[in-house]
């Protein structure tokens, strides 16, 4: 068989029917999938809200959103409030860093997990176990209003991930950003990327180690 | 040429990774661990084998002059078909990869195999192209991602996505950061590349 000529109207005839087929089969798959794909993230953050709340036995409210923020308000099953799930996303190193922290009904820290990251394997990724109760940088039992949460680098009382100062940097920014869609009139030491921005910026114009 | 031929082609000869340096963007972005490149390898296999069989299909129906935009669009489709098809049925996957899937439609190994052999190739000729071409790429950015993993964090085939603790070799505290970074990338895809060369060449 011969390839078809390149005239006018065969090459529209021939792009549009490609388009137009490509477009149906898109879309019956999309059909297909989304109740599914929809199914999984819900699975995903329900398992998350649990963690981060270090309970298993509680009710999760449909999610506001706050500066962003997703905030999940969650009760017990008597319907007392044990405190807010936060999902928040900051710059890391390598790409977005998504958390979801768990506050109690006073912002006391109650566990966190990383839902999102594209930092360096073997060093920013540990973000996921080094803040952890017991880990090295411990967060866990904090409250952002009382306890500076930031690396020692800067003033902060938290170890930062060795030789991964940025990603804690954008963790703990995280964490505090979260606290704040909380509580909106809390003082708390970082507010946003672009002042961890400025501080790299004059630790390496001071020529101070990062 | 017969299918064992064009297979080990791809696997081998002209390995699209190491001999003919295509798609460095992924290679390079996706090795940092094995799994990672295995995964980036096996999502573009099956992209390679499906784009090469459909486009030697249509191959006589398309206009010279727009040839090149409609086997974009039909790898565009192919992509997003997968993106939603990992996304609903393979999470662990789609967590790993993320970003890099939507890149695979620019990966130039998959438009290059449509333009020089699925273009003037029958569709069993071209199936068998683009599994060996996918294999061919796989196993180069598994191979990679291994020795970054391995030289780089101590640990083998670790992958948090899937549950794999991994086999710990020299341990976490005696790995080389330099190898899990960009630079490391290219300085071990440099060696791949002159050992496998200098070996297939004997």
């Amino acid at each position: 068989m011969k390839r078809i000529a390149s005239t006018m109207t065969n090459m529209v005839l021939v792009l549009t029917i490609v388009s137009v087929l490509a477009a149906g089969v898109l879309a019956t798959v999309n059909r297909m999938t989304l109740p599914k794909i929809e199914k999984i993230n819900q699975d995903m953050t329900g398992q998350g809200v649990r963690k981060v709340m270090g309970n298993e036995n509680i009710q999760v409210a449909s999610p506001d959103t706050c500066e962003g923020n997703i905030l999940y308000r969650v009760t017990d099953s008597n319907g007392q409030s044990l405190g807010t799930a936060v999902v928040t996303e900051t710059q890391g190193f390598g790409g977005p860093l998504k958390v979801m922290v768990g506050f109690s009904t006073e912002g006391v820290i109650l566990g966190y997990t990383v839902l999102g990251t594209s930092e360096t394997p073997g060093l920013g990724t540990k973000a996921s176990s080094w803040f952890q109760k017991g880990g090295k940088g411990d967060i866990v039992g904090k409250n952002p209003s009382r306890n500076k949460l930031a690396v020692k680098q800067d003033k902060g009382e938290i170890d930062a991930i060795t030789a991964s100062t940025i990603t804690s940097r954008a963790f703990l920014a995280a964490i505090n950003n979260a606290y704040r869609s909380l509580n909106p009139d809390a003082s708390v030491t970082i507010t946003s990327a672009s002042v961890l921005q400025q501080d790299t910026l004059n630790n390496l114009t001071t020529g101070k180690d990062r | 040429m017969n299918n064992l031929k064009i297979f080990l082609n791809g696997v081998v000869k002209e390995n699209p990774t190491l001999v003919l340096l295509l798609g460095m963007c992924p290679t390079l972005g996706t090795t940092s661990s094995a799994i990672n490149g295995l995964s980036m390898g096996v999502a573009t296999t099956f992209v390679l084998i499906m784009s090469n069989f459909i486009i030697s299909c249509i191959k006589n129906l398309v206009p010279d002059k727009v040839r090149i935009p409609c086997y974009i669009v039909v790898i565009a489709s192919l992509v997003t078909l997968l993106q939603m098809l990992l996304q609903a049925y393979l999470p662990a996957i789609y967590a790993t990869l993320g970003l890099y899937i939507p890149l695979i439609v620019v990966n130039c190994i998959i438009l290059g195999r449509a333009e020089s052999f699925a273009a003037k190739h029958g569709p069993g000729a071209s199936i068998v192209d683009g599994l060996g071409m996918g294999i061919g790429f796989t196993w180069a950015l598994t191979l990679l991602g291994a020795v970054r993993e391995w030289l780089g964090t101590g640990i083998l085939f670790r992958s948090d996505d899937f549950g794999l603790s991994g086999w710990t070799l020299q341990g976490e505290d005696y790995g080389i950061l330099f190898f899990v970074l960009a630079p490391g990338a290219f300085l071990v895809l440099g060696y791949l590349i002159a050992l496998f060369n200098q070996s297939i060449k004997k």
